[in-house]
């Protein structure tokens, strides 16, 4: 058995990877397949080797691909995001959408939309986004310095979402039009339907830095795994580990939001179904999860476009259907020792 | 010069003084147990001598270098802090747990390099836990975690070592078993600054003691040097009486 586990966990992780990677390439190209203009799957292939027609082609490349593509980037930022804050605050639970962090990106976005500053630059939105999480996240690490009880720090991201929805509601309240109040439904909610490579390309770069941010500093979240203590003991430098991981993780989770709204719980689930196959360890779970939670979206997305209903179902809503389980099941698997 | 020598080392919390002008070296060879009552200022005084918090007078050097300047690395590679344990936070297997203590030396779990995988390996053998590296740690008794926590201040390699009550809640043959590789560890060429609460395994075990009460080190020398009844009375508050290191306590005063 251990020289069975000894032999399989390297392997495992390696496999993992590998394999999640292939399933998402896969996931993004059935979704070219699917959309509300009719298209036979031959034409679809056609395009995607390089023929078809123009309006075929458009619809591959500038509607289906984008929209894919986009769902991928919005899961794999919120997974590796997660992944990230759950090793940082050292709990399964800690997640973008649970700690508020999503709602407040989104406050922040709807915020920048409402006053019409998006008209100054392309870039407000995604900066604006990302302001707001990084406001939330920063706050979430402030008060995980001063209390050790992940209850208040899960409280006081209740409070962030209670009061970014309440602000939220204020402001679609105040809708000038029924087209803005449709606009900010969408933020609330969640969606990558009519995205194209533009607002990816808005979003892609902070994504890519978060990332990078928090891959670079992984091996620090494998070592708060001893405690903060015993961590620094090891050698993390714990204030230099907080602010990166809350900047990496705010950087990834505005971003996110910037093009996909508030999509909650993916970064929780994710994380949680790679775990057990990485050892564990915080800084091993990153890569898979991403992975993981970029395919989580892609397929919801999928799901989105095949559900029959009058209105298209939202991307977050569906997220949240999956996902909300999944964490009431994992809040009641801890026991009252950790806390 | 792989010392570590605090100097006058004052600690305070808002008004309170934890630690009040403290001085002590620890050097390669020695096995030095730190005594004294709860809220004496231990553990304060072992995280201000690390430069884990900031001294409000007075110093700490390690290797010759302050240890406010020293990068939470390079401290690490000078000196093996194994502090009080918590739970952990994941269920990882000991190796990995093991592995963590090769953090310093930039080992990245799972991609250890030869030299880290070979200390982690080193570590496990001495601490007994060859049988056990799988293991998930939560699953590990009081006593196997204990040795588990050993290893992992051991794989760090470090000349020194800081022990805050590595024997607390142990069954008293697990409670030799930890000393016993402590004191391997000082065998071997290493300096061990040990909290004990129990008076005469660290007479039995440490070359020297230290006694500290309200944040001040009240005597510092070998046990046959500084243990005596007055010095319970005087630390501790109990009656007692020492015979050849033999210690048997009445009751408190």
């Amino acid at each position: 058995m251990t020289v069975l586990a000894r032999w399989l966990t390297p392997r495992l992780t390696s496999g993992l990877t590998f394999g999640l990677a292939a399933a998402c390439v896969l996931a993004i190209v059935t979704a070219c397949f699917l959309g509300s203009t009719p298209l036979p799957w031959t034409r679809v292939i056609a395009v995607l080797f390089g023929g078809g027609e123009t309006g075929e082609q458009l619809v591959v490349w500038s509607i289906r691909l984008p929209r894919a593509v986009a769902a991928f980037l919005v899961g794999a930022a919120l997974g590796m995001s997660g992944a990230a804050l759950q090793g940082l605050l050292r709990n399964p639970l800690a997640e973008p959408g649970v700690l508020g962090v999503s709602a407040t990106a989104s406050l922040a976005a709807t915020f920048s939309l409402y006053y019409g500053l998006v008209a100054f630059s392309p870039w407000i939105l995604p900066l604006a986004a990302i302001l707001g999480a990084l406001a939330a996240t920063a706050l979430l690490a402030l008060a995980a310095i001063r209390t050790r009880s992940i209850v208040t720090i899960i409280l006081i991201g209740v409070g962030l979402s209670s009061f970014a929805g309440a602000l939220m509601s204020h402001l679609m309240n105040l809708a000038p039009n029924p087209f803005s109040l449709s606009d900010m439904i969408n933020w609330m909610l969640g969606s990558v339907a009519n995205r194209s490579a533009v607002e990816i390309g808005f979003a892609l770069p902070f994504m890519v830095l978060g990332a990078a941010i928090l891959l670079s500093t992984g091996r620090g979240l494998s070592a708060l795994t001893l405690g903060e203590e015993a961590a620094s003991g090891v050698g993390l430098d714990l204030r230099k580990q907080r602010i990166l991981t809350v900047l990496g993780a705010g950087l990834a989770t505005g971003a996110s939001v910037a093009l996909g709204g508030a999509i909650g719980f993916v970064g929780i689930v994710a994380p949680h179904l790679v775990r057990p196959f990485v050892g564990h360890d915080p800084a091993r779970s990153l890569i898979p999860s991403a992975l993981l939670a970029g395919l989580i979206l892609v397929i919801a997305d999928i799901g989105v476009r095949l559900i029959p209903t009058d209105n298209e179902l939202k991307l977050g809503v569906v997220a949240a259907l999956m996902g909300a389980p999944i964490f009431v099941w994992v809040a009641m698997q801890r026991r009252a020792i950790h806390d | 010069m792989t010392d570590l020598i605090a100097t006058n080392l004052s600690l305070k919390a808002k008004d309170a003084a934890l630690v009040e002008a403290a001085s002590f070296r620890l050097a390669p060879g020695e096995f030095v147990a730190l005594l004294g009552p709860n809220g004496a200022g231990k553990t304060s005084l072992l995280r201000a001598s690390l430069g884990l918090e900031r001294p409000s007078g007075g110093g700490a050097t390690l290797g010759g270098e302050d240890v406010g300047t020293l990068s939470p690395i390079v401290r690490a590679r000078r000196i093996a802090y194994l502090p009080q344990t918590r739970p952990l936070a994941w269920p990882n297997s000991v190796r990995d747990v093991v592995a963590l203590g090769r953090f310093s030396h930039g080992a990245a779990l799972g991609r250890l390099g030869d030299a880290d995988a070979e200390a982690v390996e080193r570590a496990i053998v001495a601490c007994d836990l060859s049988h056990l590296a799988h293991r998930r740690a939560d699953t590990l008794s009081g006593g196997e975690l204990a040795r588990m926590h050993c290893a992992r201040a051991f794989a760090a390699e470090a000349p020194l070592l800081i022990a805050d009550e590595p024997i607390a809640a142990l069954d008293p043959r697990h409670q030799f078993r930890i000393l016993d590789l402590i004191k391997e560890f000082v065998t071997r060429g290493g300096g061990a600054l040990v909290v004990l609460h129990d008076i005469e395994l660290a007479a039995r075990y440490a070359s020297r003691l230290i006694w500290m009460k309200d944040g001040r080190i009240v005597a510092d020398g070998s046990p046959t040097e500084t243990l005596n009844a007055e010095r319970l009375e005087d630390v501790y508050n109990i009656r007692g009486s020492v015979d050849a290191l033999r210690v048997t306590m009445a009751g408190p005063l």
